[in-house]
């Protein structure tokens, strides 16, 4: 019933998600189609491919933000630590805490300080919470590389901030609520060379303690950055699929479908 | 080439032309009402205008101390009820207003804006007055409330719409759940604007006359109660102007310009707010 292979199957590491013949529609418009990958545990995947290809689809799967949006849907399982996520009763908002998602532009709460916006998650997730959030927000910010930048202006509007510096903001919104994954969906396309270099040195930090997805239209990103890359790309119905998926310097020196190496080589996409 | 080049320059002038007319014909009605109410209420108006009640005829001097404080009631009375409820109902069109139910809200809504309100006054008449064997304060903010409330639900919606998706993905993604992400992202978001949305029904029921004819019914002596008839300066002005003496019209005169000020007073105020809210994110 599966179609796995051997590029599919966890080498000696551990599988931190496993995503399961997942299909997802934005009403009738069929986005994603049959995907099976599993992503290791400690370890940064990149999913590359052309526009509209289902990246951010598969992404937002992940998390169940897909269907936050009017009348998408998701069928199929993923699994995380071996539970699946969609199963009937699992309530969304618990996925979201477990896995966190920054996004392509900058989005800080623009009615927040800089405190504000890092304690976010841990503030609203409910009305009684009456804890101080001001070590955990440190660490975050120390995690995001932004600490000693923001440290004198923890009070100053989130919005007020370089490009850049509101990118690393929203990741360490994102791990003050201590997620297991972290999608990040084009998280440099907006921000100049520097700043994009700084994300990756960050997420190569990161990776020590979480597990990252990235989605990137950056082949050399990709390259740079992820130990593992999958490869997707719109079918003849314009559903993404699976097409090659691997470990990163194979699937860039030595790709297996020539279909990733004509997109790889940039002969289209 | 030269011909129709000046034909496009003799219309775009001609054009120009027009449009400053018109706009110099609403600015002019505009002044016109202020400056009337000015030159035939200012010289009234004064602190014995304010602190004092209505004397009897024949009797130099008097105010509307009362009617400015049965104003004042009647309209908190109606933002007290219309506000919240008008909140409300807007966070609801905007976030879950999608489906039919949604529509038909709208629809409403807009009806209900359009609805003279008169008939609204008239409604209320049946609804409460008639039933509670009294005119009242009560039924006169419930009346104004009900013009507020359409006014105030659809600047709501239209404000919190406004609020870019990227902001509710991003608390969604933070494990925030859908009614907390309302409450603490996008209706500070839209907070600007929903007071002005707000300001702006306060100042259109200031004013309103005819529901209260029917309602609040106007009281000579002062406040009593909510369940009592309550004294309200439209009401005073349109009694004032349509009687004969010369002493009430002057009053009259003096409690519209008062209208006219605190009206145009909430509407800067609306200007100045909205001004800094497009220069703090510019």
């Amino acid at each position: 019933m599966s179609h796995e292979t051997d590029w599919e199957r966890p080498l000696e590491q551990r599988a931190k998600i496993v995503v399961e013949r997942l299909n997802a529609w934005y009403g009738p418009v069929h986005a994603i189609h049959d995907i099976s990958l599993t992503i290791l545990d400690r370890r940064i995947t990149a999913v590359i491919g052309p526009s509209g290809c289902g990246k951010s689809t598969l992404l937002r799967c992940l998390n169940r933000m897909h269907e936050v949006q009017p009348g998408a849907r998701a069928q199929g399982e993923v699994l995380l630590n071996g539970e699946n996520i969609y199963a009937s009763g699992v309530d969304p908002v618990t996925v979201r805490r477990r896995v966190g998602m920054v996004f392509q532009r900058p989005n800080p709460f623009p009615t927040m300080s800089v405190f504000d916006n890092v304690a976010a998650g841990l503030k609203l997730h409910s009305l009684l919470s009456r804890t101080r959030f001001a070590d955990t927000v440190e660490r975050a910010l120390r995690r995001a590389a932004l600490w000693d930048e923001v440290k004198d202006k923890l009070k100053k509007n989130g919005a007020a901030l370089s490009g850049g510096q509101q990118q690393r903001l929203c990741i360490a919104r994102a791990l003050a609520v201590e997620p297991e994954v972290l999608l990040m969906d084009e998280p440099a396309s907006a921000l100049d060379p520097m700043a994009t270099l700084a994300i990756e040195d960050l997420m190569r930090e990161l990776v020590q303690d979480t597990t990252i997805v990235i989605v990137t239209h950056n082949m050399q990103q990709a390259a740079r950055v992820s130990d593992k890359t999958a490869f997707l790309l719109a079918n003849a119905q314009g559903a993404g699929e699976l097409i090659e998926y691997g470990d990163t310097p194979q699937v860039f020196t030595n790709p297996k479908d020539e279909r990733t190496e004509a997109y790889i080589t940039g002969r289209f996409g | 080439m030269i011909g129709q080049y000046t034909r496009r320059k003799v219309t775009n002038y001609l054009m120009l032309t027009l449009c400053g007319l018109a706009t110099l014909a609403a600015i002019a009605i505009l002044l016109l009402v202020v400056g009337y109410t000015a030159v035939n209420g200012l010289p009234y108006l004064n602190l014995e205008f304010i602190t004092q009640t209505a004397r009897p005829l024949g009797e130099p001097g008097g105010g509307m101390r009362n009617e400015i404080i049965g104003t004042l009631i009647l309209v908190g009375l109606a933002s007290a009820i219309g506000l919240p409820v008008g909140l409300l109902a807007g966070s609801f069109l905007a976030e879950y207003g999608d489906g039919r139910v949604g529509t038909a809200v709208r629809l409403v809504a807009d009806v209900l804006t359009g609805v003279p309100s008169v008939v609204i006054g008239i409604f209320v008449y049946i609804i409460m007055v008639r039933s509670m064997g009294t005119f009242s304060a009560l039924s006169g903010g419930v009346a104004l409330a009900i013009i507020m409330l359409p006014i105030v639900a659809r600047t709501t919606e239209e404000m919190m719409r406004l609020i870019p998706a990227t902001y509710r993905e991003a608390a969604l993604a933070l494990g925030i759940s859908r009614w907390r992400t309302i409450i603490s992202v996008v209706i500070p978001g839209a907070m600007t604007g929903i007071v002005t949305g707000s300001m702006l029904a306060v100042a259109r029921i200031t004013g309103e006359t005819a529901p209260l004819i029917f309602t609040a019914l106007g009281n000579r002596f002062g406040f009593s109660g909510l369940l009592n008839p309550i004294a309200a300066m439209p009401l005073q002005i349109w009694r004032y102007a349509t009687s004969a003496y010369d002493t009430w019209h002057q009053q009259a005169w003096a409690a519209s310009f008062l209208l006219v000020i605190f009206v145009l007073f909430i509407n800067i105020s609306v200007r100045w707010l909205t001004a800094r809210r497009y220069g703090y994110t510019r």
